[in-house]
């Protein structure tokens, strides 16, 4: 049976780690290369990589960030943000990242899924979706621009269509979720799992142990991901992973 | 040396990298004489089975991976690599493999979720001087397309997914791994390091 997976996501600007990370013994807690060897270490089953650099040079700079890490850590890898043409694509799975994350840039351009998946390959293409709920047509709404702007486009037409043009997993934020701690959107994530025969990741929300174990059953996750309650150590993978096979769900310990 | 046969498919820098963190030098090339040349063999392999023997056949590896198998040194091939080392598959259309073992190469069929991926436990189903000192852990997979093995004796270890499916493969000095051991943590680094002990 595939184990549920645990990412911890980095946003890295310009190669360096934003967001507090709050490890000991860390040289520099601002170097992603190092963090993901520790993650790897720690037990991650998968990183995820959000390259919120503005500039071409900062980019530029995460292509070397891949490529360093790629020769340091032995766990998959996902690089996300600003991803824009095939071509970026290209030259970050030759640094080295085994996933590519596209979210805007899909949106305004559906066929870069299909153009990704037919070069690349489905399972190297993960389309990234951000959800906040709408009210007014008591479904979910997809928003683009790092969650500035609503779309019109509703989540659950939007995902299906990704999987169609060739997507290998689904990233799913919950917008209403997302820095709450409170726990995941299980209604938004069943709903889309639901949809879909592509594997889902559920993003936003995650603050205590048990907030896992939900998502994957209520919320029929294949993947959990979380930044900052892992970045300071509020939770350890290990911890999320024992509770998790205690209860009887299948985890890589 | 370790070659890493280098014939347009795939991620071969992550392969590379693992097997220098191992300890042992590692060549990316495409080049016969320099694959003939190492102590140890290894192809990887991502994409479509079909574009990939044809680009074997293009540059005349298919012939340099027979001369490697022939020549008694170990070969490993790795995720597609394993799967092109049998003797045929359906990946859109019949395509024929390398033959090097008796099986076919089939899709997963059934209401499941395809492809095949993420982290999922091996199952030893005999001895091999690969297991040594490694428990039977989880390994990373990512595939839709799965070998069936001719003869049994050839299968090494399986994973569940929805049936029995083939994990790893080994003939003499012939090797397959259908998951990634270089991005299998630390059993698939042990894995890989239990092949090249033997190079």
């Amino acid at each position: 049976m595939l184990a549920k997976r645990i990412i911890p996501c980095l946003d890295v600007k310009d190669g360096r780690v934003v967001k507090g990370v709050n490890f000991v013994n860390l040289r520099d807690a601002g170097d992603p290369v190092e963090l993901a060897a520790i993650y790897d270490r720690e037990g991650a089953d998968e990183l995820v990589f959000l390259d919120i650099s503005a500039s071409h040079e900062g980019r530029e700079t995460m292509v070397e960030v891949v490529r360093q890490t790629a020769g340091e850590i032995s766990i998959p890898f996902t690089v996300g943000g600003g991803i824009k043409h095939v071509d970026d694509m290209k030259r970050l799975l030759r640094a080295g990242a085994d996933k590519i994350g596209i979210n805007t840039a899909a949106v305004l351009n559906p066929t870069l899924i299909s153009e990704g998946a037919e070069k690349f390959g489905c399972q190297c293409i993960v389309v990234a979706v951000d959800a906040k709920y709408n009210v007014e047509w008591q479904e979910w709404e997809v928003y683009t621009h790092g969650g500035r702007k609503p779309t019109g486009i509703r989540a659950l037409e939007w995902v299906k269509r990704a999987e169609q043009l060739g997507a290998g997993e689904i990233l799913l934020t919950s917008m209403d979720c997302d820095g709450t701690k409170n726990g995941f959107d299980l209604a938004l994530t069943a709903a889309v799992s639901d949809a879909l025969s592509i594997p889902v990741i559920a993003s936003g929300g995650a603050g205590q142990v048990g907030h896992f174990h939900d998502v994957f059953t209520a919320g029929k996750a294949d993947a959990g991901l979380a930044a900052s309650i892992f970045h300071y150590k509020e939770l350890t993978i290990a911890e999320v992973k024992i509770d998790l096979r205690d209860k009887g769900v299948e985890v890589r310990l | 040396m370790i070659a890493i046969v280098d014939y347009g498919m795939g991620n071969l820098h992550s392969v590379s990298k693992a097997v220098e963190r191992l300890g042992y030098e590692a060549l990316i090339s495409g080049d016969a004489q320099q694959i003939l040349s190492a102590r140890g063999v290894i192809l990887p392999g991502v994409g479509a089975f079909g574009d990939a023997m044809q680009h074997l056949r293009e540059t005349g590896l298919d012939h340099t991976m027979h001369q490697v198998a022939a020549s008694g040194k170990p070969l490993l091939g790795i995720c597609l690599g394993m799967q092109l080392l049998f003797e045929q598959s359906e990946e859109h259309g019949v395509h024929q493999g390398l033959g090097l073992l008796g099986g076919q190469v089939v899709r997963f069929r059934g209401s499941y979720k395809v492809p095949h991926m993420g982290w999922n436990r091996l199952h030893n189903t005999q001895n091999s001087p690969l297991f040594e000192n490694v428990e039977e852990g989880h390994v990373y997979f990512v595939h839709s397309y799965h070998a069936i093995v001719t003869d049994s004796t050839d299968l090494l270890a399986t994973t569940d997914y929805y049936q029995s499916v083939t994990a790893i493969v080994g003939r003499k000095n012939v090797f397959g791994m259908q998951f990634h051991p270089e991005k299998s943590g630390e059993t698939g680094l042990k894995l890989l390091a239990n092949f090249l002990k033997h190079c």
